[in-house]
């Protein structure tokens, strides 16, 4: 493998790697990952984490389902417990660190103009300005989005996707490739359930399962603490976790992240 | 990047095509390294393997490529898309199966605890180069 591209071309094999093709053309066989340059940043930040036995999670969804309140909920649980921070990827409103920052932890806005998600480049750069000696978990509020930011990994040990109850119950049917990397879908605002009759958890589930998800669905209101004490004995239990991993050398990473080791899918060359 | 696409995405297809932009910039990065290392002059084509769990839609990579190719050694380069088949490997009953995007379901028995087996691709597969 070259160091420069990851690829398998290298001068010594380099002859192997040519067919001729029409007018003095050639080909070369390659097959690597087309993020891979995002990925090998990824598990260099997934390296600093687990250096400081942080826990890390990226936040995922639409705009508006609350990901900035159920942070807001979550750090006034936790705080005395844990040390925690936030990366504020989120552009739709620009005071989401501000609001963060109100509740007592330190947060660092990412501001990148109006990307459609974060990539692992942006989460390193903000990483400098965290003191990482100094946090137990630390929140990727990524960009409200359902498509773009499933594609990249940052460095996160686990992807939690939210789904609040003024959406469609339909959307994992929708945005398979999301719902599908999520390790927890938290299903939030269900203090509206009741004034809305058109959204169904069951069928939310079922379309969630659909994907051969085995995330587990977690129920809650961020505004009105319902729900709250699951969801916060999950990132308990992943802190703990993710831990006894650092400390033999492993890490945790989302299910669908493959191991760090083989980032780069190496094969023969073709003729 | 131009002026237009710097809007926020992604949720109609026009402004989604910033996500595919993004993708295609780390595509073009790499094709640049390797033309460099075969001292190629020009990048003839490009194929890549999609599989329908990748993120991104064909075509809307197709459409995002030349602008982030031009310039490049890959400017004219013809981008080819093999799509991949979407199956599944069932935990319960062993059978590997054909899938759909949003139903991955074992097409024997009928259990969700599957595992892809292919369909998530997004890969640089081959390239044709002039030197
Ligand atoms: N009723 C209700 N509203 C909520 C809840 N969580 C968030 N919201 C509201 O939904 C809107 C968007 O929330 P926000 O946290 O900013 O969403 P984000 O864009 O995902 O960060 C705000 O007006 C919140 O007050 C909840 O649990 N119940
Ligand atoms: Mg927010
Ligand atoms: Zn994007
Ligand atoms: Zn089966």
């Amino acid at each position: 493998m070259c160091d420069s591209c990851g690829c398998n071309v290298t001068p010594g094999n380099k002859h192997l790697a040519y067919k001729p093709i029409q007018n003095g053309g050639s080909a070369v066989s390659i097959l690597k990952k087309l993020l891979a340059h995002n990925d090998d940043q990824a598990v260099h930040n997934r390296a600093h984490f687990n250096m400081h036995g942080i826990l890390v999670i990226n936040l995922m969804s639409s705009p508006g389902s609350g990901k900035t309140a159920l942070l807001e909920a979550s750090i006034d649980a936790l705080k005395h417990e844990f040390r925690l921070a936030v990366i504020e990827g989120d552009l739709e409103t620009e005071n989401d660190a501000a609001r963060i920052r109100t509740h007592g932890v330190p947060a660092y806005q990412i501001t990148t103009g109006s990307a459609c998600h974060l990539d692992a480049h942006m989460v390193h750069e903000a990483l400098h300005h965290l003191n990482l000696s100094e946090i137990d978990i630390l929140f990727i509020e990524n960009v409200g989005n359902l498509v773009c930011p499933a594609s990249f990994d940052l460095g996160q040990h686990r992807n939690v996707t939210l789904l609040s109850v003024t959406e469609g119950d339909d959307k994992p049917a929708k945005y398979p490739v999301m719902f599908r990397a999520a390790d927890a879908v938290v299903l939030s605002k269900i203090d509206l359930l009741s004034v809305l009759d058109d959204f169904d958890p069951a069928q939310a589930e079922h379309h969630l399962r659909q994907l051969a998800s085995t995330a587990p669905l977690l129920s809650l209101s961020a505004r009105k603490g319902q729900g709250m004490t699951v969801w916060l004995d999950w990132l308990r239990h992943e802190l703990a976790a993710q831990r006894a991993h650092a400390q033999d050398g492993a890490t945790a990473r989302p299910h669908l992240q493959p191991n760090d080791t083989d980032v780069n899918i190496q094969t023969g060359f073709s003729s | 990047m131009p002026g237009i696409f710097m809007t926020k995405c992604c949720l109609s297809n026009r402004l989604r095509l910033m996500h595919e932009l993004s993708v295609c910039q780390a595509l073009v990065t790499q094709v640049i390294d390797i033309a460099q290392q075969n001292s190629a002059r020009e990048v003839l084509t490009i194929t890549l393997h999609i599989g329908p769990l990748s993120g991104v839609e064909p075509a809307l990579l197709v459409n995002a490529f030349p602008l982030a190719a031009a310039g490049s050694v890959a400017a004219s380069a013809q981008l080819v898309i093999e799509p991949q088949p979407l199956r599944v490997h069932c935990q319960t009953c062993g059978a590997d199966t054909e899938a759909t995007a949003n139903r991955l379901l074992c097409g024997v028995c009928g259990d969700y605890h599957t595992q892809l087996i292919s369909g998530d691709e997004l890969l640089l597969a081959n390239l044709e180069l002039m030197s």
